[in-house]
């Protein structure tokens, strides 16, 4: 294992003090419990906190700011956090007008923000919750914990952060939150697998000639693992399953996400970008927003994810409103 | 014979000394079907646990629990984080204000941190999880007592069907947690979950035989 890294027990700690020394105007690191928590954060808003394990950044303390997070929750790496977090997060950001938690559909994650959903409303803070699961290469859901949580995540942050710093009030940020999920879908793919600092060596084997298509945000298995294939099949593999699901029609406008598992090059992102515009536009279905980069990642691992999310007016709008995290930044 | 709390501080202290044990076999069995870092969460718990030991040390079984519980919850993370965490809360409100439990008194410990995990997973047996190893073992204990048993004989039958129950998940479809996306490619592999929850169970049965 090769990494810029001290000790794997430090490595969230050590990453949070590098952030907390970056972003001084953006955000505050509070430790045990750890939270990231946005400076400044005007308190008549419904706070709009999430989390989930490291060695996904700059998911989630990467959108911590203006207009979108107030706080986030990072466990270790790959592990979710604990409730102490969550509560911690929660009345860090209650100015009274509630709190959203957005989980991501793990069975870790879900189990914890309940917990701390629970104890914060013994305290009389108003919690209300959105669980993403938007990745397709899932097939099964009745036999498995259910879809995964993924790309739409990121997205959905951005556009219910929109919203809460325009004074949407708790029920209806959750109502936005659901409404994004619910027209986002997901689907991505490794080259290569990932190493958890503490586990020393990669989660999964991968042959030099194969790739794991519907492969999660952790390395865990997906649909199929088949010979490495050029670009433009790739991107069928994934384009197909996510079009089909929910399903994008002709006619549809959507917010176009690729992103990179962490191990990727842009270069790589902007061809695979171009595959995805041609099999949309050859669908007639055209791409009035886009995002482009690592966003949502495994560590180190290889490959790239495509989501898609069916826009209108106010997802548009509320998408084009100034945001200002470290990771995500525009119109201010 | 019973068990006191004097017991149930030494055979926290033998779990927290087995997870550390085998940290790296559990993590290995997660990393064949899950995310691997069950060895690595649980043995953050348990050494968090130690440390809170001493302020115990003189109180009921049920505060014993209770502690341990809430310092799991607090550190684990993951899936087992609240899942161990709320066995051990559930278990010690079962025996609150508790200085020795009969058997009877036992068995209802473990039936409701039994059943505070199913509620807090969501989950039943059959699916690939610690419940698989849980269940036989607090059904074996139940029937050994009821049979007449002693404790010890009938502790050594809860942790010996636990063991099955554990080994009986090698060929089981995952259907929860993260083993569950693997599909047909989680049979053939034990559950770290399982493998885990008899570590605990066969601590208990040391400690009592020990005593």
């Amino acid at each position: 294992m090769k990494k810029l890294i001290n000790a794997p027990e430090n490595v969230v700690k050590e990453a949070l003090a590098g952030m907390a020394a970056a972003h001084p105007d953006l955000l505050t690191v509070h430790y045990d419990p750890d939270i990231i928590v946005r400076a400044g954060a005007p308190k008549a808003k419904v706070g709009i906190i999430s989390g989930g394990g490291s060695g996904h950044e700059p998911m989630h303390g990467g959108f911590v700011g203006y207009g979108m997070l107030d706080a986030a929750c990072p466990g270790a790496v790959f592990t979710s956090p604990v409730p102490d977090q969550m509560l911690a997060a929660t009345q860090a950001v209650n100015g009274g007008k509630g709190v959203l938690h957005i989980v991501k559909n793990y069975t870790g994650d879900v189990m914890n923000f309940e917990m701390a959903a629970d104890l914060a409303a013994a305290e009389g803070i108003e919690v209300a919750s959105v669980v993403t699961n938007d990745d397709v290469a899932v097939e099964n859901s009745t036999w498995t914990a259910g879809r995964r949580g993924v790309g739409v995540t990121v997205l959905l942050e951005k556009i219910v952060g929109a919203a809460a710093e325009a004074g949407a009030d708790l029920a209806s940020c959750k109502a936005l939150a659901e409404k994004v999920n619910n027209q986002g879908r997901s689907m991505g793919m490794a080259l290569t697998a990932c190493t958890v600092p503490h586990a020393g060596k990669p989660g999964f084997d991968l042959p030099d000639d194969e790739m794991e298509v519907g492969v999660g945000i952790h390395g865990e298995p997906g649909r199929r693992r088949v010979k490495v294939a050029a670009a433009s099949e790739i991107a069928e593999m994934l384009a197909g399953p996510i079009l089909e699901d929910l399903p994008f029609k002709r006619g549809d406008h959507v917010l176009a996400f690729v992103n990179g598992m962490g191990g990727t090059p842009l270069i790589e992102l902007y061809l695979m970008y171009n595959e995805l515009n041609k099999i949309l536009t050859g669908n007639g279905i055209s791409i009035s927003r886009q995002l482009i980069g690592s966003y949502i990642t495994s560590l180190e691992m290889a490959g790239c994810s495509f989501t898609l999310v069916k826009m209108d007016d106010e997802l548009t709008k509320l998408w084009d409103a100034p945001v200002h995290t470290p990771a995500l930044r525009w119109g201010m | 014979m019973q068990i006191t709390a004097e017991h149930v501080i030494k055979f926290i202290e033998l779990v927290a000394a087995r997870i550390k044990e085998q940290r790296d076999y559990l993590t290995r069995l997660d990393s064949a079907i899950g995310d691997a870092d069950h060895g690595v969460n649980l043995d953050r718990g348990f050494t968090a646990v130690l440390t809170k030991l001493s302020s115990v040390a003189d109180k009921d079984v049920g505060a014993i629990l209770k502690t341990v519980g809430t310092t799991l919850v607090s550190t684990v993370g993951g899936a087992s984080g609240p899942l161990y965490g709320t066995a051990f809360l559930r278990a010690g409100m079962a025996t609150a204000n508790r200085f020795e439990l009969s058997g009877d008194e036992l068995l209802a410990a473990l039936e409701a941190a039994l059943e505070g995990i199913q509620t807090r997973g969501k989950s039943t047996r059959g699916e690939k999880t610690m419940i698989d190893a849980i269940g036989p073992g607090v059904d074996a204990l139940r029937a050994a007592l009821a049979a007449g048993d002693d404790l010890l004989t009938a502790l050594q039958k809860g942790v010996a069907a636990c063991e099955e129950g554990m080994k009986a998940t090698v060929p089981m479809l995952a259907t929860k947690g993260r083993a569950s996306y693997l599909g047909e490619r989680s049979i053939g592999h034990q559950d770290p979950g399982a493998t885990s929850a008899y570590l605990m169970a066969s601590a208990l049965l040391e400690v009592a035989q020990g005593a």
